[in-house]
């Protein structure tokens, strides 16, 4: 999901920037405040770390093989303000030493991966946590909120791709969605077990670096919140207009006048999508979505029973 | 025990090695912003700086080869999501101006960090006020990802020696204890690390 310099033109590049270095900005200031001194070099390992995971592949169908982004996994493990600043470090290692990533799109993969990424995964899993209690409702969060980064972030990058005028929203938002719908499940399970895994031979690390590094206040969320919602508006606002755009395509062709549709669908906005199928693939793909989102629920539900039992095991026989 | 891949050439000597960091930093920002900024019509621009790449490639002493594997590890993801901007009037010209554009900021990139350590990178960044507790991190990790790596393949080592076949879901169950333990260790050194520092008077 690395956006590569060439595909964003000047003013995303701008507005991106802006939002990575006020969201960067942020999570670093508020980590400088409350970072105790051993924590530093914890930091910066858990940063070498995340590179390192990155690295591993796991298989999937097919031959095809993907790997951990980890941004839910560090704002489980280290808090969302030190996750924002250790995922920013590896795009800025990635991008210098691999040039894995553009330089000047570095501010739109810094929005999308660490702040998005992490942030809103992070609040996915704040919230998901409160309504399921219990570890089994831990192990639900965290499935699904690293699943929703994925998709989110991979939403944003198409907004972007489209914002600057190099991919077609209609073509852009279903590939990049449907890809990151699966790649998603990926994430969200290989981040459940390793945090599982963790838990079961250092249940401490995880009590003690979670109350410990960066507590997070209202007012960064506040900041966050508002950079995530600016940005959600800039980026896909523009393209929920568009989204009749191939309904409009298919009907040009097939002889209708343009003007008649255009007022119809002003007119009665729903009654021209049939349900499912017909409609654009943009309208197709936000449905599938959210039966996914269903499903990796769901799916994370079945994964944390399973989790528990295991790890209640693990413990009775110790 | 090759944990120096990644960036195995930036140490070597060449006259692009030798230049100062802070120009080479600023030549490459210059090259990569007229890159993506200038319009494709500009064919004169396009071809005397894929030239001058050509070049500051040759001139670098790097093997080719490495440069030209490094520029295909990343192709693959250029011309796939670029194939999308065919799907749409005029797809042609937007589909070669972004395969030619960001192969060209690549290979800058490329050339930019195969000739400057990661250190000089880190020094110029304090020039220029860098926040310190982001310089520190990025060179904790930069000094650790070696280490880290290195520790990644002797636990893989380790786990291939014992076993004879690896299935699919052995694979997903390895690698996931594989990361767990990754992050476990690290904590741990970075207990030790802090330890060490504070022995030879940090903060």
């Amino acid at each position: 999901m690395h956006i590569p310099d060439g595909f964003l033109d000047t003013k995303t590049i701008i507005a991106t920037t802006a939002f990575s270095a006020v969201g960067f900005g942020t999570a670093l200031h508020k980590l400088k405040n409350t970072i105790l001194p051993h924590q530093i070099p914890m930091v910066g390992l858990t940063a070498a770390f995340v590179f390192v995971a990155q690295m591993l592949n796991f298989p999937v169908v097919a031959g095809t093989s993907g790997h951990l982004v980890g941004s839910v996994l560090t704002a489980v493990l280290l808090g969302p303000n030190a996750a924002v600043v250790v995922i920013t470090s590896v795009l800025i290692v990635q991008c210098f030493l691999f040039a894995d990533g553009g330089v000047l799109a570095l501010g739109a993969n810094i929005f999308n991966m660490a702040i998005i990424g992490s942030f809103f995964g992070y609040m996915i899993y704040r919230i998901v946590n409160k309504i399921i209690p219990g570890r089994r409702g831990w192990f639900t969060a965290i499935m699904f909120a690293s699943w929703c980064s994925t998709v989110l972030a991979s939403i944003l990058c198409a907004g972007e791709l489209a914002w600057s005028g190099t991919v077609r929203w209609n073509a852009a938002f279903p590939v990049m969605a449907n890809v990151h719908m699966l790649i998603g499940i990926g994430e969200g399970l290989i981040t459940v077990l390793v945090i599982a895994a963790v838990w079961k031979t250092r249940a401490d690390l995880l009590e003690e670096n979670v109350s410990r590094v960066s507590p997070s206040s209202h007012r960064e969320f506040i900041i966050y919140g508002i950079i995530t919602v600016v940005g959600l508006l800039l980026f896909l606002s523009p393209f929920v207009s568009e989204w009749p755009d191939g309904l409009e395509k298919t009907a040009a062709l097939l002889g209708f006048e343009r003007n008649a549709i255009d007022s119809s669908l002003i007119q009665f906005p729903i009654s021209d999508y049939k349900f499912p199928g017909v409609g654009s693939p943009a309208m197709a793909t936000t449905l599938a979505g959210l039966v996914g989102a269903v499903i990796v629920f769901i799916l994370g539900l079945v994964i944390s029973k399973f989790l528990v039992s295991q790890s209640d095991k693990k413990i009775s026989t110790r | 025990m090759r944990h120096d891949f990644i960036d195995r050439f930036s140490r070597i000597d060449s006259p692009i090695h030798r230049l100062s960091t802070s120009v080479k930093v600023i030549l490459a920002f210059t090259a990569v912003i007229t890159t993506i900024v200038l319009h494709i019509s500009f064919a004169w621009y396009y071809a005397g700086y894929s030239l001058l790449l050509l070049a500051g490639a040759c001139v670098s002493r790097i093997p080719k080869l490495f440069l030209l594997k490094r520029l295909l590890l990343f192709e693959p993801f250029v011309l796939g999501v670029s194939t999308l901007s065919l799907l749409q009037s005029g797809g042609g010209i937007i589909f070669f101006t972004v395969v030619l554009k960001s192969t060209l900021c690549l290979a800058t990139m490329i050339l930019l960090s195969n000739t400057t350590p990661f250190s000089d990178l880190l020094s110029l960044m304090k020039h220029l006020h860098v926040p310190g507790l982001l310089i520190t991190i990025l060179a904790l990790m930069y000094r650790y990802l070696f280490v880290l790596i290195d520790e990644t393949e002797k636990m893989q080592r380790a786990r291939e020696s014992r076993t004879f076949t690896e299935k699919q879901s052995h694979v997903w169950k390895t690698r996931v204890t594989l990361i767990a333990q990754l992050f476990i260790r690290s904590t741990e050194r970075a207990e030790r690390i802090y330890s060490a520092m504070r022995a030879r008077g940090w903060k």
